[in-house]
């Protein structure tokens, strides 16, 4: 609450052009949504466009119900989930551990500085150039399947979050390792019952922008695990586009169904995740 | 004897760290650098991605130089990219003063705004798809532009610039909020109020999310591939195959395994220079300001 010359609080005048301004600009997000929503609950096309975008007449679940058995929904989603939750737990587990490391020794220590620098270039190494080696690598490895494509991203995310996390522990004070040793605690649990549990806001940021990004992707489950019939979400849906080709309405569907994990979680979790993206960017 | 004791705990300590640090670099090691030397190596073969293969020198780049379709998609790459880059920048600006402001229903507008983020790009890539087949034409009586050569990377364009303006705006609005009130009352006595404000005020004040904003998103966007597959598969006649595009599309199904092997070479290196003098560019403007 902004005050006045004399102290006195003032009420703040809202401003209401630009609240109505944002009011119309929501039509650009919400349009193509809404459009999904009233195609994926009819039956059949319409051929003009008032027909496509009114409300439907009844409100059908048939589409979502054939949706659901064409894509395998239930079977994709567990793909996916388990992908991204394995992907996300070790990438904190492992990348936290890593930093740590790295980051208590960098300035006494070559190795580590340089173990650093050459984690984080992987950051400009675009998948386009690791991905056909890697589909000869994982199919000699046996890796051509989703394990694989967990250590994939658990070391594509590796300079990210090694970044984070080694940014965040120059916040931590070392004083309090030094007395946990003094008591005789060695570097592993003095990590374990310290460090780790203080890097908690790290760890939810990590974990958000690991997770968004595992769940979304496309890439790397398609070259790697593509055509094993093994299915992630997106792939699911990439699998099924022939099957969509004449039947809008069931395609439609299948997209939402696609959304809507991420829509709930984003509901229920909508301010760790702004937060998380945010921090990640902004280091 | 106490420093002998002490040594002894510092070896320790030290064999700790190294067992941590060995073990995870041997795993960057073994699925990052190895396929990324395997890569190079592979640009200097006529593989096709299996059977036998001859090494060919540096043949391979010298053909990708007189290789219209790669100089194409090249040339779609950026124009995609420069264009998504700046429309993304200039419209999360706007909307961000605008949710930075006094406004009613502000967690609710900022919520709403950042749900393209959360959305997969491949889904959302299918939704526009149907939008520009079938919603744009209907209401300008025009044909798709998606089946247009000339016009397809518009469509593109508009699908990068919806989902990237979430993360964007979000970054300029942190940014916004680091700026401190009383630089505003102290610069509307001196008369700098609205653009003037924005101009010598604000902007240099955000200059750090912007720098942070141009390099994130012009990366990203040069990396296209999803909503490629999703809306055009590089069509039609290949005018919007982006380099990610081409490079998965004939290198693991087109028996150029080797040859997008030296596009893929050529393409990181492209990805490396650019970022890094975004950075030290826009950096450098940060300290003049």
């Amino acid at each position: 609450m902004a005050k006045d010359a004399f102290g006195a609080k003032v009420k703040e005048k809202v401003n209401w052009p630009v609240t109505i301004l944002l009011l119309i600009g929501l039509i650009t997000i919400i349009f193509p949504l809404y459009m999904a929503v009233v195609i994926a609950f009819k039956d059949g096309m319409s051929t003009d466009l008032a027909g496509i975008l009114s409300l439907p007449a009844t409100w059908s679940l048939d589409n979502f119900i054939e949706a659901i058995q064409v894509t395998d929904f239930f079977n994709s989603f567990m793909n996916s989930l388990i992908i991204t939750v394995v992907a996300v737990v070790v990438s904190v587990l492992i990348h936290s551990l890593a930093a740590y490391a790295i980051g208590r020794n960098m300035d006494r220590k070559k190795l580590f500085k340089a173990s650093y620098y050459f984690i984080i270039a992987g950051m400009y190494v675009p998948f386009a150039i690791l991905m056909m080696p890697l589909v000869k690598q994982t199919a000699i490895l046996h890796l051509d399947n989703m394990v694989g494509v967990m250590i994939l991203y658990v070391v594509f995310y590796m300079p990210m979050d090694v970044m984070l996390y080694t940014g965040y522990l120059r916040n931590i004070p070392i004083a309090l390792e030094e007395a946990a040793r003094v008591d005789g605690a060695s570097t592993w649990s003095t990590y374990w019952k310290i460090i780790f549990p203080l890097m908690k806001p790290m760890h939810a940021t990590v974990a958000i922008l690991t997770g968004l990004a595992v769940w979304n992707d496309v890439m790397t489950p398609l070259v790697i695990m593509g055509g094993s019939g093994v299915n992630t979400l997106p792939l699911a849906q990439m699998s099924f586009q022939t099957a969509f080709a004449t039947d809008y309405n069931l395609a439609f569907a299948s997209y939402l169904l696609a959304m809507l994990p991420m829509i709930i979680f984003y509901i229920f979790a909508q301010k760790q995740i702004i937060s998380g993206v945010t921090n990640g960017a902004v280091k | 004897m106490a420093s002998l004791a002490k040594s002894k705990v510092g070896a320790g300590r030290d064999k700790t760290f190294y067992a941590i640090l060995i073990p995870i670099l041997i795993l960057f090691v073994a699925f990052n650098t190895i396929p990324l030397i395997t890569g190079f190596l592979y640009s200097f073969t006529d593989s096709k991605g299996y059977g036998a293969f001859n090494i060919v020198g540096v043949q391979n780049y010298i053909d990708m130089f007189s290789d219209v379709r790669i100089g194409n998609s090249y040339l779609f790459t950026f124009k995609v990219a420069v264009v998504a880059t700046i429309l993304t920048n200039v419209i999360s600006l706007v909307l961000a003063l605008g949710l930075n402001s006094k406004i009613k229903f502000k967690s609710a507008f900022r919520a709403l705004y950042f749900v393209p983020q959360i959305l997969g790009a491949l889904v959302v890539g299918y939704v526009f798809s149907y939008f520009f087949t079938y919603i744009v034409p209907a209401l300008t009586g025009t044909s798709s532009i998606l089946a247009d050569p000339n016009l397809a990377w518009i469509a593109i364009v508009v699908v990068l610039v919806w989902q990237s303006c979430a993360q964007t705006t979000i970054i300029y609005i942190t940014g916004l909020q680091s700026v401190p009130e009383d630089v505003y009352e102290a610069g509307s006595l001196d008369g700098a109020t609205g653009w003037n404000q924005f101009r010598y005020l604000t902007l240099p004040l955000i200059m750090p999310s912007v720098t942070t904003n141009m390099v994130l998103v012009m990366k990203n966007m040069l990396m296209v591939f999803d909503q490629i597959v999703a809306m055009t598969s590089g069509g039609p006649a290949q005018s919007t195959e982006s380099i990610s595009y081409l490079i998965y599309n004939n290198g693991l199904s087109g028996g150029q395994f080797g040859y997008q092997c030296a596009n893929a070479v050529i393409f990181f290196i492209l990805i490396a220079v650019i970022s890094i003098l975004q950075t030290r560019f826009l950096n450098s403007r940060e300290e003049q300001l």
